[in-house]
């Protein structure tokens, strides 16, 4: 057996090894928290969804790639509902009160032929049903049954202008209270807007869909993330650019932080 | 004054030699920093949602096998608790409970001081994440074709036959913290080559993928590609998991740089040059049967 003899260099060494073992990790952590609180370092940092967006364009025509849909045996037992589950705005509650048998989705902005939709309408225009797997940016997901109308069907009903490149969803929702209130919206783009699973959609697992979940209507666009998919859809504005809605980054979590883009 | 020729003096200092050309030592850096980030910011990411489930979806009628959290305790304190496979375990001050940056109890899975940002931020934990995962895969791919050029990898990372013959003696001899002196120690011994081959052949290709499998833009690319790690669910606790077993090499890794040499070790890592000392080094560790 090897006898331990340690010299005073060999102790000195290990007392320096475990300073500097500490000394490091607190100055990492120090480092990062004040190199993210840099804005030049956040858009460098952001080099990576430039990145990823780029290699998006890159695989080429995604515009006809299709979300995995899955059979009734996959269902989440419960739809977790997240975020906001029930707007306490008056206009909101008044209209659930009755059903939203008075709720009507406005339709306008770069459009030829602005339209407001009751419930009725959207019901009465073709239909799809689609098993989908929703995954929320926190890192869980659920799988539901939707039904609704393609938004791509609405958007020929009022004929967007050549100008047009986004949808914006306005919602009903907001988040904070007085001045700080912020009212939910998100934005995608017309790519995904025409994508055949993009729905407005009106029903869960063959329900009305529930308040939790959006009521009376929300938003499914399945190659992104939950927060992109708007619940209480109240009006849709297409524009040529969302600079000018909320902080300007697109949507109340881009405009926190979060990608606009979030299909990672 | 020793002369160069006189042999004991030679065998003592023994010599210098280029142990890691420079790819080698830069792409480790770059790993050693992109896995230090990417562990912290996914603790970050992990914190938003502490538990993992097998299957295609969290919410599968099955209850999460592994979960950090916290609960009020019979006493009225509040504990963190870990769960794994129904198995509670007690694990404040550190996980589900731990001190906050003020000191106060925090009710956060992975503690503050493990987790960029320290404060709770998980669109700062993504940018954070990202931005080293593709620093991370490009480091790769720089190493691997740096390796297979320079012929790294068909020379110093494939065990040969004797490696195999000899895995048994290797394995007893790392259980015994006995390492190979001398000109022995110019190569990689087998279990170190396993170790290595596996790292950089299995567990970061498959931590990229399980990363990818979470996206639900990636997932559309090829629809059900996600269905062989078992569901997207499943990708993410793979994902998880590889992570801890990223730590665990990195773990004994650096045990055994100091076991073996550290300071060798690491200006080996840093100038490439290894010295190699003679057969009297051996004898005065006692390494030698």
């Amino acid at each position: 057996m090897k006898r331990l003899s340690i010299s005073p260099q060999a102790l000195a060494k290990r007392r320096f090894l475990r300073r500097a073992a500490a000394g490091g990790s607190a100055l990492l952590l120090a480092g990062c928290d004040h190199l993210g609180g840099n804005e030049s370092y956040t858009q460098l940092l952001s080099a990576g969804e430039s990145l990823s967006r780029g290699v998006r364009s890159l695989v080429g025509s995604t515009a006809t790639t299709l979300a995995q849909e899955f059979t009734k045996a996959d269902l989440s037992p419960s739809f977790r509902g997240n975020g906001n589950t029930n707007p306490d705005s008056a206009e909101y509650k008044s209209l659930a009160a009755k059903g939203f048998a008075d709720w009507k989705l406005v339709v306008d902005g770069l459009v030829k032929t602005p339209a407001a939709l009751s419930l009725a309408e959207l019901r009465a225009m073709p239909a799809r049903t689609q098993i989908t797997r929703h995954d929320c940016v926190e890192g869980w997901s659920a799988i539901g049954q939707w039904t609704g109308v393609q938004l791509a069907r609405v958007l020929a009903l009022v004929q967007p202008l050549p100008e047009a490149r986004y949808v914006v969803l306005h919602c009903a929702d907001s988040f904070g209270e007085g001045e700080e209130q912020a009212p939910y919206y998100e934005s995608i783009d017309l790519q995904d807007a025409h994508h055949p699973q993009t729905l407005l959609a009106y029903a869960l697992n063959d329900q009305v869909l529930p308040v939790t979940n959006g009521a009376p209507l929300r938003l499914r666009v399945e190659r992104q993330l939950g927060y992109k998919h708007a619940k209480y859809l109240m009006r849709l504005e297409l524009v040529s650019d969302f600079a000018h809605l909320g902080d300007g980054k697109g949507g109340y979590w881009e405009d926190q932080g979060y990608q606009w883009y979030a299909g990672i | 004054m020793p002369s160069p020729s006189d042999p004991n003096a030679a065998s003592h200092r023994g010599y210098l030699y280029l142990r890691h050309r420079w790819p080698t030592r830069l792409t480790h850096w770059i790993n050693v920093l992109s896995l230090t980030v990417l562990l912290m910011s996914g603790l970050m990411i992990f914190n938003a949602h502490p538990a993992l489930d097998w299957g295609k979806s969290s919410y599968n009628g099955k209850p999460s096998f592994f979960e950090i959290g916290s609960r009020l305790a019979s006493d009225g304190r509040l504990i963190g608790v870990t769960r794994l496979l129904g198995h509670e375990f007690e694990t404040t001050g550190v996980l589900g409970v731990a001190a906050g940056v003020d000191g106060r109890p925090s009710q956060l899975a992975f503690p503050w001081w493990l987790t960029i940002p320290s404060r709770y931020s998980l669109a700062g934990g993504r940018l954070w994440h990202f931005f080293f995962a593709w620093l991370l895969v490009f480091n790769g791919l720089l190493y691997l074709a740096h390796a297979l050029i320079s012929r790294h990898l068909q020379r110093d990372l494939l065990p040969t036959r004797q490696d195999w013959a000899g895995i048994g003696r290797s394995i007893v001899d790392h259980l015994r913290f006995r390492h190979p002196k001398g000109e022995a120690a110019r190569h990689y011994n087998v279990l170190q080559k396993l170790a290595y081959l596996i790292v950089i052949f299995v567990l970061l290709p498959l931590i990229v993928l399980a990363g990818w499998a979470m996206s639900p833009w990636l997932n559309s690319l090829l629809p059900g590609w996600v269905d062989l790690f078992g569901g997207r669910q499943a990708a993410r606790a793979v994902h998880f998991i590889i992570a801890w077993l990223l730590v665990a090499f990195v773990g004994i890794h650096v045990f055994e740089v100091i076991v073996s040499g550290l300071w060798n070790h690491l200006r080996s890592m840093i100038t490439g040059r290894f010295r190699i000392t003679g057969s009297d080094a051996a004898t005065t560790t006692g390494g030698r049967k």
